[in-house]
């Protein structure tokens, strides 16, 4: 839905045993608990067929964004750093977080200001940011860290409020809160249109 | 056939959520002197092959791949 009001076009959709995807501007994995979350959340799917193709598409430099599950999945792919480990609180959380966008320049964040602050819906049972002390630094003084929860809204223990990075060269972003669900202004907003607008529009732009 | 059981565990300073409840409830049953509980993942596993020393080495492999996550898991094999 994010994506078809962004242009349109309604995105082509790819079974997980796919060995193929079309040639495409962006990737997304969604969230959804594949695999029951079972052994780790994401770990199975991050093994499956597709997600072999999306790394060689990730490698060539095509955008790939993960939310939530797909987050989990990039991760347990190794295309991301760091894991996303159980609710610090056990608790599975339904709820609205403050996100504030801590690097706008980025492909997925250049609509909008370095330091804003969106309300945006978070839901999961598995969002805990881990990574070891080397790796927070790394990602830390490379900007990386694209997404924090703000204002004390941290729902689930991650390291330095992390809710979402993007990798070292700047095409695959990872977050747990749910901009796809931030679309609407008659539903909660639609601040998380800029995020998909942003993957896009710039996209559409270097192909110009 | 042989047998094989895997253990997976929370490296040293990741912090378990889940072993800290756990302990949490064996207090809360009376049991005492618990310094720590840290939960982690068994798997058994049987195999067709006859070379334990191989063996091994393929579950190690698995445990690389899959069964572990080592950015925050440890693995250990043991031939039964």
């Amino acid at each position: 839905m994010a994506l078809t009001k962004i242009n349109g076009e309604a995105p082509d959709l790819v079974w997980h045993t796919d060995t193929e995807i079309p040639d495409t501007d962006l990737i997304v994995v969604p969230g959804g608990f594949s695999y029951g979350d079972y052994l780790r959340s994401g770990a199975i799917a991050a093994r499956s067929p597709v997600m072999r193709e999306i790394a060689k598409k990730a490698e060539q430099g095509v955008r790939v964004l993960g939310v939530c599950n797909g987050f989990q999945i990039l991760t347990e792919a190794g295309l991301l750093p760091g894991a996303l480990m159980r609710n610090a609180g056990l608790r599975f959380v339904c709820t609205t977080v403050k996100l504030s966008i801590e690097n706008a320049d980025t492909a997925f964040t250049s609509q909008y200001q370095k330091g804003q602050i969106m309300p945006c819906p978070v839901a999961h049972h598995d969002g805990n940011y881990f990574a070891d002390g080397d790796t927070i630094k790394q990602i830390e003084e490379n900007g990386q860290v694209v997404f924090r929860y703000a204002e004390g809204t941290n729902p689930n223990g991650s390291l330095n409020d992390i809710a979402g990075i993007i990798n070292q060269q700047g095409n695959v972003l990872g977050m747990m809160p749910h901009p796809e669900n931030l679309i609407e202004a008659d539903h909660g907003g639609d601040a998380g249109l800029a995020l998909f607008a942003s993957a896009l529009e710039v996209v559409s732009g270097e192909a110009a | 056939m042989i047998k094989a059981r895997v253990t997976v565990t929370l490296k040293n300073g990741v912090l378990d959520p889940q072993g800290k409840a756990i302990e949490g409830g064996l207090g809360a049953l009376g049991f005492e002197g618990i310094e720590s509980v840290r939960q982690g993942k068994v798997f058994d596993m049987s195999i067709n092959a006859d070379d334990p020393k191989q063996a091994e080495k393929s579950i190690s492999q698995m445990c690389e791949k899959l069964l572990a996550n080592t950015v925050i898991e440890d693995y250990a094999v043991e031939i039964l």
